[in-house]
């Protein structure tokens, strides 16, 4: 099989269930009483703009993050559903260090991107160790930590303790952090605002991540978990120490998620801080098939999706339309990835049946 | 590979039915309540409006959890659940608004079933990933009953993106003669007696006819799947889809009437959090409601009466934090309470290093009751979540689920 019909292969999957996540949301638009064709060109102008790209890779960025944590977990068949609690106790973690410590500048930054590994780390591992020590899966648990962060996040962030009111307006977070640790955004020629410069950690993020499943000897038994837990077992991979070290590693790469956008723009905690990434992340790293590469794709695209609607609301048209979108994105995408899989293990097997006869015949 | 158990398949008295451990833990549960309302002196606790609400709260909970053990015991695990609920708000919401609230709750059945189809579509047709369909689902759902409450609420009246205009109220009965004499006994205030008398005429007096409906819902599955042939082939599809295959059963209709009627019911308990407890559709009203039924199910080890049993528990934690600062300090009490008496039972089965370990955590929730006034809001909206975890954990790995859910079937291809 050469590298070509390989390629195609995997993005046959991915091309069917976006063209069938587009004809929903056509049939939806259309039966709303909205062009969909217009629709769509509206959206693509308004992606055009210099200053709707910049907001663009800015929230691809978070995505990729979110996604990576997630397809850690995918690819030994856990489903990390808390990254959404870990995203924000890390981000506010990283807030309360930046914000109350005053360091040289790089230990200062250390610190900030450890605290936030940390918190994020420290909360899956409650539903890693549940997993592992009590049997409680690990689905039902991350929601619920998902829900007991919100409470935390709540509780913490009140005046007299984690958090003041925010000078000038009735808003509250954290202190903001010193500009010695804030990181600069790259300007775009045309936009109003820079790229943030964190979006580094993404890069960082997914290299980190190529490299450890495909060149270690710990993602080789991550696949090998993945791919039948007996067989992993069998060859003297410590399963239950696997889960733990997965779930510790996408914590921890999950309470990253914040930090392009705290220390990019915000320097602040505050109770507006972006939340809900965990079914996103979980979309993307599906629409991405856990590969580096596809899963940066797949951010951009909901990247474009969640931007790009802005212009829908000028239009009369409710920009909820695109989570319909993605919606049947993440859904067709996963019939779909069943269905070419079976097609081609028939594929294979028609060839074994042909193949095999001619077989026998020359071995007797 | 046969493990068909028997003893559940073939029932031999009502005894099995509702296991006795469920009335004995109610009866230790009650007397435990009261026992603290009197010592706290929070008659809030066990009011009967106080249980009134905790009904109130634990239906939706109930109807997911019915929902996940229907589809559960057929072999597929349904996280869309969730999804369902959340969609049954919105179809209550639209259709109840204008139509009245009956046509709103088959609108919330019929809107919870949608989510369902394509969740069995996937599952049972294509053979994806279940949890992973769910998850799909759910955010297919979120985003399907967003779109439509923008499209169908902005500009009505007293509606919005958000929100749906008011539903009209939907009818409550009561058992004649049954409010005076409870209402009697309620007001004696004597430890155990009063206590029950509440729990009583909140549950016949005054009640939501859809309550009532859930309740027969309950009823009617239990002696469906365990009084029944067609009950007994679905509860195969679930141990053993394959050997159901063989004995001529047809799994992947009864895999989907089991998805479908999930999805119906968790549709059912969106429709009653947006008629009855609320009177409106909000955005994210359902709050894991949905999630929380999956767990109710594994509480009830996959028998309707635990689970059911479960779900009054959540909803009795979730209504407390709701109804006054007094009666969610007060739950403080009656969880030391409840440790105490799990650590006394321990200490008898002379098991020292549980019993102590236990000890510790109730005197440390003792101390916190009674060094504090008030428990944080916070610390009240995160109790049914972390109550679901804490009873997952301490319930452990005693559970039989059924044997293959969750796992695809293909006719002709034992895995």
């Amino acid at each position: 099989m050469n590298a070509v019909t390989r390629l195609l292969r995997l993005s046959a999957a991915p091309a069917l269930a976006l063209a069938f996540s587009m004809a929903v949301t056509a049939v939806v638009l259309a039966v709303s009483g909205h062009p969909p064709l217009g629709t769509l060109r509206s959206m693509v102008e308004y992606a055009g703009r210099r200053n709707t790209q910049v907001l663009i890779v800015n929230s691809a960025m978070s995505y990729y993050i979110a996604a990576v944590a997630v397809a850690v977990c995918f690819r030994m068949r856990l489903l990390n559903i808390g990254i959404d609690g870990q995203y924000r106790l890390g981000a506010l973690a990283a807030a309360t260090v930046g914000g109350y410590l005053a360091l040289p500048a790089p230990i200062h930054l250390v610190l900030i991107v450890g605290a936030a590994m940390l918190a994020g780390a420290a909360w899956a591992l409650i539903a890693a160790v549940l997993k592992v020590r009590r049997g409680v899966s690990e689905i039902i648990s991350t929601i619920m930590l998902n829900y007991i962060a919100t409470g935390i996040v709540a509780y913490l962030l009140q005046p007299g303790r984690l958090a003041e009111v925010v000078p000038g307006s009735n808003n509250i977070g954290t202190p903001e952090i010193p500009p010695s640790v804030r990181i600069p955004g790259i300007s775009i020629p045309g936009a109003t605002q820079p790229i943030l410069g964190l979006g580094v950690i993404a890069i960082v993020v997914g290299v980190a991540y190529w490299y450890v499943v495909n060149r270690t000897t710990y993602g080789f038994d991550l696949r090998a978990t993945g791919s039948s837990r007996d067989a992993a077992l069998a060859s003297g991979v410590n399963v239950r120490r696997m889960i733990i070290t997965t779930m510790l590693v996408s914590g921890a790469t999950a309470g990253l998620i914040g930090l392009p956008l705290l220390l990019g723009r915000t320097y602040t905690y505050s109770l507006d801080f972006p939340a809900g990434v965990a079914f996103t992340g979980i979309a993307i790293a599906l629409l991405g098939r856990n590969h580096p590469i596809g899963i940066a794709a797949a951010a951009l695209l909901f990247g474009f999706l969640d931007n790009a609607n802005q212009i829908l609301a000028l239009n009369g048209i409710p920009k909820e339309i695109i989570n319909i979108t993605q919606g049947t994105i993440v859904i067709s995408v996963v019939v779909s990835y069943e269905f070419v899989r079976r097609r081609a293990t028939r594929a294979e097997q028609r060839m074994v049946g042909r193949s095999a006869p001619a077989l026998a015949a020359s071995v007797s | 590979m046969t493990h068909i158990d028997v003893s559940q398949a073939n029932p031999p008295s009502l005894k099995r039915f509702v296991p006795n451990r469920t009335w004995q833990l109610a009866a230790v549960g009650i007397v435990l309540v009261s026992l603290v309302r009197w010592v706290s002196g929070v008659d809030s606790l066990t009011s009967s409006g106080s249980f009134a609400a905790a009904i109130g709260s634990a239906v939706p909970i109930m109807m997911a959890g019915l929902g996940a053990l229907v589809s559960e015991r057929a072999g597929v695990i349904n996280i869309s659940l969730e999804g369902s609920m959340i969609l049954g708000t919105f179809g209550a919401g639209w259709i109840g608004w204008q139509h009245g609230p009956w046509l709103g709750l088959l609108a919330a059945v019929l809107f919870g079933t949608i989510g369902a189809i394509v969740h069995a579509t996937a599952t049972v047709t294509f053979g994806v990933d279940q949890i992973i369909s769910g998850v799909a689902v759910n955010i297919l759902a979120l985003g399907l009953s967003q779109y439509l409450a923008t499209a169908m609420f902005q500009g009505t009246p007293g509606g919005g993106r958000t929100q749906s205009p008011p539903i009209p109220p939907i009818g409550r009965v009561s058992l004649p003669g049954a409010d005076w004499m409870l209402g009697a006994l309620e007001d004696t205030h004597i430890v155990v007696v009063s206590d029950v008398a509440a729990a009583l005429r909140a549950a016949l007096v005054d009640v939501p006819i859809v309550t009532v409906i859930a309740f027969a819902l309950v009823v009617a599955t239990s002696v469906v799947l365990w009084r029944t042939a067609f009950g007994l082939r679905h509860r195969m599809c679930g141990e053993d889809p394959f050997a159901a295959d063989t004995l001529g059963v047809n799994v992947v209709r009864h895999k989907y009437a089991a998805v479908v009627a999930s999805g119906a019911f968790a549709g059912l308990g969106g429709g009653y959090l947006a008629i009855v407890a609320a009177n409106i559709y909000r955005e994210g009203q359902t709050a894991g409601r949905g999630f929380i039924g999956l767990g109710t199910v594994v509480f009830g080890n996959w028998m309707p009466s635990g689970m059911a049993g479960g779900a009054a528990l959540f909803g009795y934690i979730d209504s407390q934090q709701l109804r006054s600062e007094a009666g969610a300090h007060a739950m403080l009490l009656l969880l030391a309470a409840f440790v105490a008496a799990v650590t006394l039972y321990l200490a008898w089965k002379r098991d020292w290093k549980r019993s102590t370990r236990l000890g510790l955590i109730a005197g440390a929730t003792a101390l916190w009751y009674a060094a504090t006034d008030v428990l944080p809001p916070q610390a009240a909206f995160i109790a049914p979540y972390v109550a679901t975890l804490v009873v997952l954990a301490a319930a452990g790995k005693g559970f039989r689920p059924p044997k293959m859910t969750g796992v695809p079937f293909r006719k002709g291809e034992q895995s």
